[in-house]
């Protein structure tokens, strides 16, 4: 209860009050998310259920269209799904994707940062060596193979089956080092202040002067690159669905409806990838503009790279 | 011929969003040929944006809102841009403060001279080495031909000081404008940089601006000062009435905080509180509220620079008459 | 200077052993390479015997060693689709990644410079302020649907600019060029103009913030002082301390770029080496699929190795610090 009378009288409550788009993209977000984790109560159609799809319904366009039925508010897809009930889920599959794929980066790239920060010399020089090879390499490459290797490793058709698991860890895995730097940089920053130095005579153990002391003054700058990082995972999502590396079409996300519509746009079928275009787009624009009101407020020191 | 320079009721605001402020308000002053005025003031007193007014160059959103400002004869606030731009550099120069910051990083010394010289005299760029190197053998620069083909991080801090007061050497200006040239100097170069600056205006026949929160600079290096206090100035005369004969209680705190001829162990003597800052600059004197001798009438009226006892001694202050026992 | 270059190949060789070992992983956990060679209606007897010639019944080790030393000699190994050396098949789709990279990189120098600088210099007029619109919104477009967007507008409704493959090309010494016929170039206007969207804002951005930064500094402040004009203050006080930190990040984003050919070569049909690692995917074609692996690694470490060297030039400072 007291933590809630400091934050409502904080300065970071009073300045996103005042910074109407800090209130509008955090609005649509929460929509968004409250949205997708609802489809299958607010969905007219359930697309998973393959009893009530009829390959009939394909490519019908938005209803006020020509040729539009009312039954199908978007229009459907080409498999005859309903679109806007297609997308519907298809977003909830982008939202778990993003934030499972930014809850295990975090996990460990915090893990690996203030071992590596807290604990230095080999440990941290090899993290850190491991780290830097990584980041010479365009994050989206390494997910592309990464997920190129476990599809040639499992089949595709074990990999469809686990597809959301495995999506998870390989966007994960490809954007780790981030965290890694971040955390490791407050903590070299952290280390050497007088309240550790403290902790340290009364003789506490390392364990817990890392995750008790330390951890906590860490956590702005994670925060502020975790948001950026959950656009970028729905992305990097979208874009192994694009490539046919991701989601497949049975299980829709946003990046395989429109690689599903892709094909269409050249018969006219736009909406089938426009509409999910746009969710998308909607979606990472207010999660990144969020972020960036986000690290004016804290503007912590981030780790430039 | 009047004087090199004559600044008359100069007054600079700010533009705000909730409306003007203004930072300088109503100061005035001469500066003739190889005469040094020494402009003291704590930080926020407005002596560099003084400063930075003559060459027209005050960061935005300040602007000139009214006096003037004659520079050989001409009102330079009358100048086009243009006009303004071929003054700056070439009869008027401009040291700042922190040497380390003022030089661009990713050029030479030599072309960051030459540059000054090409861009005001109709000279060859193997000439306007030449003028480089002279100058730079002016400041006693050890192996001058060498820094011309140096970054300014390969050179001390002193070194850049001395590089930079011979950029504002180059075409031989007559008044230079010095900003807290050594206040980020180490103390034993500091003497070695006011020394030249000293010398230069005798041989070189220019004027000198020195604007500092030293007084002890001042007193050894300038002919007069200029006492500013948020905005104004509150006291001028010739160095030596200011430093021994200080009339108004702001500038005799700040000469009896200087710690010259004090015992070990006893206190420097401050002045209590701190200067207000322009948005809320009391009424009446500005300096009322860390005031010692103040009356009634210093809460309402603004008081005018006053002259005093001949001398060009002038002070801004309403208890001048009655001060003379509280000493 | 020379130091640190060693030091930066030293570090380059490093990171290659690494990739070659994932690489490596990859080929002796699910490649195939009997099956690569021969096709798979051989018997088993068969088969083992071609194992034991080719020598994949070794130890782990010693076959990684004969690994690398082929690679070293630039064999890395037979593509089971193209019955080629897998070299070969990249290096003949190379071209195509490359003009399309370079295109793509020409245009966002082209436009990014001159519109960040403009708007770092006059922030408040109205061209800036769309300009920045545009870029927070641009940073939040994927390169797909950017390219979806344009193939449907120029390609479909308008049908002005081909919507996919390469036209026609030249073969000039090896190289298959599309930028020497008229049609090539037709075909790589929207592939290229799709690959540098998604640079263009975050470029932007970086310029305008960068040249912003600059121009608030003192240096700046005493080259007016000075009595530079206008042209000499922006564009070589100014521009020239901006170019540092923008070259560092290009040489990051050119890598970038090059990741995001393979979403832009699906899009639009483009023969190259994206296209060709996809294809290498769906065909199961373990051995073209290391190969890629390999040679992009080896590009990514070469660019990251020029990069810091360039920047060693530029920035005297780092060449005086040495190998930092």
């Amino acid at each position: 209860m007291k933590r809630w009378q400091r934050f409502k009288s904080s300065y970071f409550l009073y300045s996103f009050r005042r910074d109407p788009v800090a209130v509008s993209s955090f609005t649509v977000f929460f929509l968004l998310v409250a949205v997708a984790f609802l489809a299958p109560v607010i969905a007219p159609f359930n697309p998973y259920d393959t009893t009530i799809i009829d390959i009939m319904d394909a490519e019908i366009a938005p209803s006020w269209m020509e040729g539009g039925e009312d039954r199908f508010w978007l229009g459907t897809d080409i498999q005859g799904r309903d679109l806007f009930s297609t997308m519907l889920y298809g977003l909830r599959t982008s939202v778990i994707i993003g934030l499972g794929a930014v809850i295990f980066q975090a996990i460990l790239g915090i893990s690996v940062g203030l071992t590596s920060g807290y604990l230095g010399g080999r440990i941290d020089a090899f993290f850190m060596r491991i780290a830097d090879i990584q980041f010479s390499i365009p994050y989206l490459i390494v997910a592309i193979i990464t997920s190129a290797i476990f599809q040639l490793a499992f089949g595709v058709g074990r990999f469809e089956q686990m597809a959301m698991p495995l999506l998870i860890v390989i966007i994960g895995m490809s954007e780790w080092p981030k965290y890694a730097r971040t955390v490791r940089a407050s903590v070299l920053g952290e280390k050497n202040k007088e309240y550790v130095e403290a902790a340290r005579v009364i003789g506490l153990n390392r364990r817990i002067i890392m995750f008790r002391h330390i951890l906590p003054n860490t956590l702005t700058p994670v925060l502020v690159i975790s948001t950026i990082q959950v656009a970028q995972a729905v992305m990097s999502e979208a874009a192994l669905s694009f490539l046919g590396l991701g989601m497949p079409i049975t299980k829709p996300s946003l990046g395989s409806l429109i690689n599903a519509g892709f094909e269409y746009v050249f018969s006219g079928s736009w909406w089938i990838t426009f509409f999910p275009g746009i969710l998308l787009v909607v979606f990472t624009l207010v999660i990144i503009l969020f972020g960036d009101w986000l690290r004016d407020v804290l503007n912590p020191k981030l780790y430039k790279g | 011929m009047g004087h090199l320079l004559e600044v008359r009721n100069l007054e600079v605001k700010f533009a705000l969003r909730f409306g003007d402020l203004t930072a300088i308000d109503n100061i005035s002053f001469t500066l003739d040929k190889k005469e040094k005025l020494g402009l003291v003031g704590e930080s926020g007193a407005g002596k560099s944006v003084t400063g930075f007014s003559i060459i027209n160059l005050i960061s935005k959103p300040g602007y000139i809102s009214g006096g003037s400002i004659l520079f050989e004869d001409r009102d330079l606030s009358k100048l086009s841009t243009g006009e303004m731009r071929k003054l700056r550099g070439h009869r008027i120069s401009m040291i700042f403060q922190d040497p380390m910051m003022t030089l661009n990083p990713v050029l030479t010394i030599g072309t960051q001279m030459t540059e000054t010289v090409l861009a005001h005299m109709k000279v060859s760029k193997s000439d306007a080495m030449d003028i480089a190197l002279e100058k730079l053998k002016k400041v006693y620069i050890p192996s001058p031909e060498k820094r011309l083909f140096q970054y300014p991080h390969e050179c001390s801090g002193g070194m850049r000081q001395r590089i930079v007061i011979a950029i504002a050497l180059l075409t031989n200006p007559s008044l230079i404008v010095a900003d807290e040239p050594t206040t980020a100097l180490d103390v034993t170069i500091q003497a070695g940089i006011m020394d030249l600056l000293q010398e230069l205006c005798t041989t070189e026949d220019m004027g000198l601006i020195l604007i500092t929160h030293d007084l002890a600079v001042v007193s050894q290096v300038t002919d007069k000062i200029a006492v500013m206090y948020a905005g104004r100035i509150i006291e001028t005369g010739p160095t030596e009435e200011i430093v021994n004969n200080p009339r108004h209680p702001y500038t005799k705190g700040l000469i009896n905080s200087l710690p010259g001829g004090l015992q070990a162990g006893s206190r420097l003597a401050q002045i209590p509180g701190m200067m207000p800052t322009l948005t809320d600059i009391p009424d009446g004197c500005a300096f009322n509220p860390r005031c010692t001798i103040n009356g009634p009438i210093c809460l309402e009226k603004l008081p005018e620079l006053r002259v005093l006892d001949g001398k060009n001694h002038s002070a801004a202050c309403h208890m001048l008459e009655n001060d003379q026992r509280d000493k | 200077m020379f130091a640190f270059i060693v030091r930066r190949i030293i570090q380059s060789i490093v990171v290659m052993l690494v990739i070659s070992f994932i690489g490596f992983s990859v080929q002796h956990n699910i490649g195939d390479p009997v099956r690569d060679m021969v096709g798979e209606r051989v018997s088993v007897e068969e088969r083992e015997a071609i194992r034991d010639k080719l020598g994949l019944n070794d130890p782990f080790w010693t076959q990684y060693i004969r690994f690398v030393g082929n690679a070293a000699k630039g064999d890395l190994g037979t593509s089971y689709f193209h019955s080629k050396p897998t070299l070969q098949v990249i290096l003949s789709k190379a071209p195509a990644t490359l003009e399309l990279v370079l295109v793509s990189s020409i245009i966002i120098i082209l436009l990014t410079f001159p519109i960040g600088i403009y708007s770092a210099l006059f922030p408040r007029s109205l061209f800036s302020k769309i300009v920045m619109g545009f870029s927070t919104i641009g940073v939040a477009v994927p390169v797909f649907l950017t390219a979806i967007v344009l193939i449907y507008i120029f390609g479909v409704e308008l049908n002005w600019l081909p919507a996919y493959g390469r036209g026609e090309t030249v073969n000039i010494w090896g190289w298959e060029t599309g930028l020497l016929t008229w049609d090539g170039l037709r075909h790589l206007i929207l592939p290229s103009l799709s690959l540098s969207s998604i640079m263009l804002p975050l470029y932007i951005r970086l310029i305008r913030s960068e040249m912003m930064e600059v121009l608030e500094t003192e240096y700046i402040k005493f080259a007016w002082a000075k009595g530079l004009n206008k042209n000499r203050v922006w564009l070589v006080h100014a521009f020239k301390n901006t170019l540092l930190p923008v070259v560092t990040v290009f040489g990051v984003e050119i890598g970038i770029l090059f990741a995001f050919t393979l979403l832009t070569e699906t899009v639009f049909q483009w023969q190259g080496m994206g296209f060709m690692f996809l294809e290498a995917v769906e065909r199961s074609d373990t051995a073209l699929l290391v190969a890629y692996l390999m040679v992009v690694g080896g590009m990514f470490v070469l660019i990251n190795t020029v990069i810091d060297v360039i920047y060693g030039f530029i920035n005297p400072m780092v060449r005086i610090a040495g190998a930092k």
